[in-house]
């Protein structure tokens, strides 16, 4: 009990401190799962809309196959990426393999299927709503895609914030790709699992606590962001 | 006389929704000029005749579109739903993607909206949110959507349904209005009252099949309907009463 109580007074001590290599940590989390949410958010939204708003030769097999791939275990694309980017896989030549570059692009793989089963989720309500309207007014797929995007651009956030609580929180794949290098790979999560074991427990826990702070303020705009969905502009602003 | 040119023709068309025939063999020529209504008890076909004719729906059986005569062009078409789809966005922009979609110059944009939300009586609501408008606001913003691409046709599928007496009178105005500047319209309708109001020519239906298909002072005297159709126009005027 009193190893546990010491752990929390000293992490308490290193986040009001502003201990550099806590907040170096962090930030290189907030980095990559950022840019990794960015770039995944160009190929999910892209794919969820096309899913939604195209009709093809192997449609339903694709959705199945993104929809099958949201379970997907972070430390299993973690290991596809990394045999891709190894020295003897088809991306090897690049040598970004341990870098926060090949954390971003795991993480990216991590969250797409996640976007654009998501994405294609929210513009079908829409389009069973408005399709029609939208045909008849001469919109195609695409466009048809686009409008239905803008449309739903609150709820478009939260699946995006959705997608960071997903990358920001996973350890598996940015741990193989990245390989945990301090002060060049290191992030939160991998930070934690590494003191746990080394027993620096103090350093864990309060980037436990700065994890735990992030996801909570994600969880708090995705909250809001629903809240403000569901209500009419005049209501949500007063 | 001659008849007005076609501007749609039906001939033997069927619509299925899976194993559902909801329309079977039907034949029907639109006319220039003709406000037709469609009418018919709940799941009589009238709202898929409606998009069959705009074009929405496949079928089977020939649906043909003729050019107008003189301009030697296809007629264009526009639509009002029950429950209009509004963008999460400005009154306005509801307008302009309409413009946009039917690739109106970006020149014409502006007066077009402006001229078309006047019409409705909406111009102080232009820059309001479109989903924060009544709902006779939100139908009247459609028809003003659709009345914007200046359509030769205006397909309306019961269009004041949805609405409170007095929007309905609002709509039901316009519409008036839209007709007697020549468009040609076709409505779907429950309410025989707005049918003997707006048309001039009443097709009925029932089971997916055309009973009538008369002028609407013939529809409404009775004497030349089937017997299926005289029994629908009773019932409804005697629940209207």
């Amino acid at each position: 009990m009193s190893v546990l109580s010491e752990s929390f007074g000293a992490a308490a001590a290193l986040v009001a401190q502003g201990d550099g290599a806590l907040w170096r940590t962090v930030l290189l989390s907030l980095q990559v799962s950022g840019s990794a949410c960015l770039i995944g958010a160009g190929f999910g939204i892209a794919l969820g809309a096309s899913l939604a708003t195209y009709r093809f030769a192997g449609q339903r097999l694709l959705v199945l196959l993104v929809n099958t791939l949201l379970a997907l275990p972070s430390v299993v694309v973690g290991l596809l990426v990394y045999l891709l980017l190894s020295r003897q896989g088809p991306l090897g030549a690049l040598g970004i393999l341990f870098t926060p570059t090949a954390m971003v692009v795991a993480q990216s793989v991590l969250v797409v299927p996640l976007i654009a089963a998501l994405t294609r989720r929210l513009l079908l309500g829409s389009l069973a709503e408005g399709g029609d309207q939208l045909r008849s007014l001469g919109a195609g797929p695409g466009r048809t895609a686009l409008l239905l995007l803008v449309h739903e651009r609150f709820g478009l956030i939260t699946v995006l914030l959705t997608a960071f609580g997903r990358a920001i929180a996973e350890v598996g794949a940015v741990m193989i790709v990245g390989g945990n290098i301090d002060g060049v790979t290191r992030v939160m999560t991998t930070t934690i699992a590494l003191e746990t074991s080394k027993g620096d427990l103090p350093l864990a826990l309060a980037l436990g606590f700065v994890l735990l702070g992030v996801v909570g303020a994600v969880n708090a705009l995705i909250g809001l962001m629903q809240w403000r969905g569901t209500r009419t502009p005049a209501q949500a602003f007063g | 006389m001659s008849s007005p040119p076609p501007l749609i023709s039906l001939h033997r068309a069927a619509v299925r929704y899976g194993t559902t025939l909801a329309l079977d063999g039907v034949d029907l020529t639109l006319q220039r000029g003709d406000r037709l209504a469609l009418v018919g008890p709940n799941g009589s076909g009238k709202s898929t005749l409606l998009r069959l004719l705009h074009g929405l729906l496949p079928c089977d059986g020939e649906r043909r579109v003729h050019p107008l005569q003189p301009e030697e062009r296809l007629p264009t078409f526009a639509m009002l739903f029950q429950r209009p789809f509004l963008l999460n966005l400005p009154a306005s922009w509801n307008v302009r993607v309409g413009l946009w979609l039917r690739g109106v110059p970006r020149a014409e944009h502006a007066e077009r909206c402006a001229t078309a939300l006047q019409r409705v009586g909406l111009v102080r609501l232009a820059g309001r949110p479109a989903r924060e408008l009544s709902g006779g606001q939100q139908q009247r913003l459609a028809l003003a959507r659709a009345w914007a691409l200046r359509p030769d046709v205006l397909f309306l599928d019961e269009p004041t349904a949805s609405l409170d007496p007095g929007a309905k009178r609002e709509v039901e105005a316009l519409i008036a209005a839209l007709a007697a500047d020549g468009i040609t319209l076709v409505m779907s309708t429950h309410n025989l009252g707005q049918a003997k109001r707006l048309a001039s020519r009443v097709v009925c239906l029932d089971q997916g099949r055309m009973l009538a298909d008369l002028a609407v002072d013939r529809f409404f005297d009775g004497a030349s309907l089937p017997e299926a159709a005289r029994l629908f126009v009773k019932g409804e005027l005697e629940w209207a009463t």
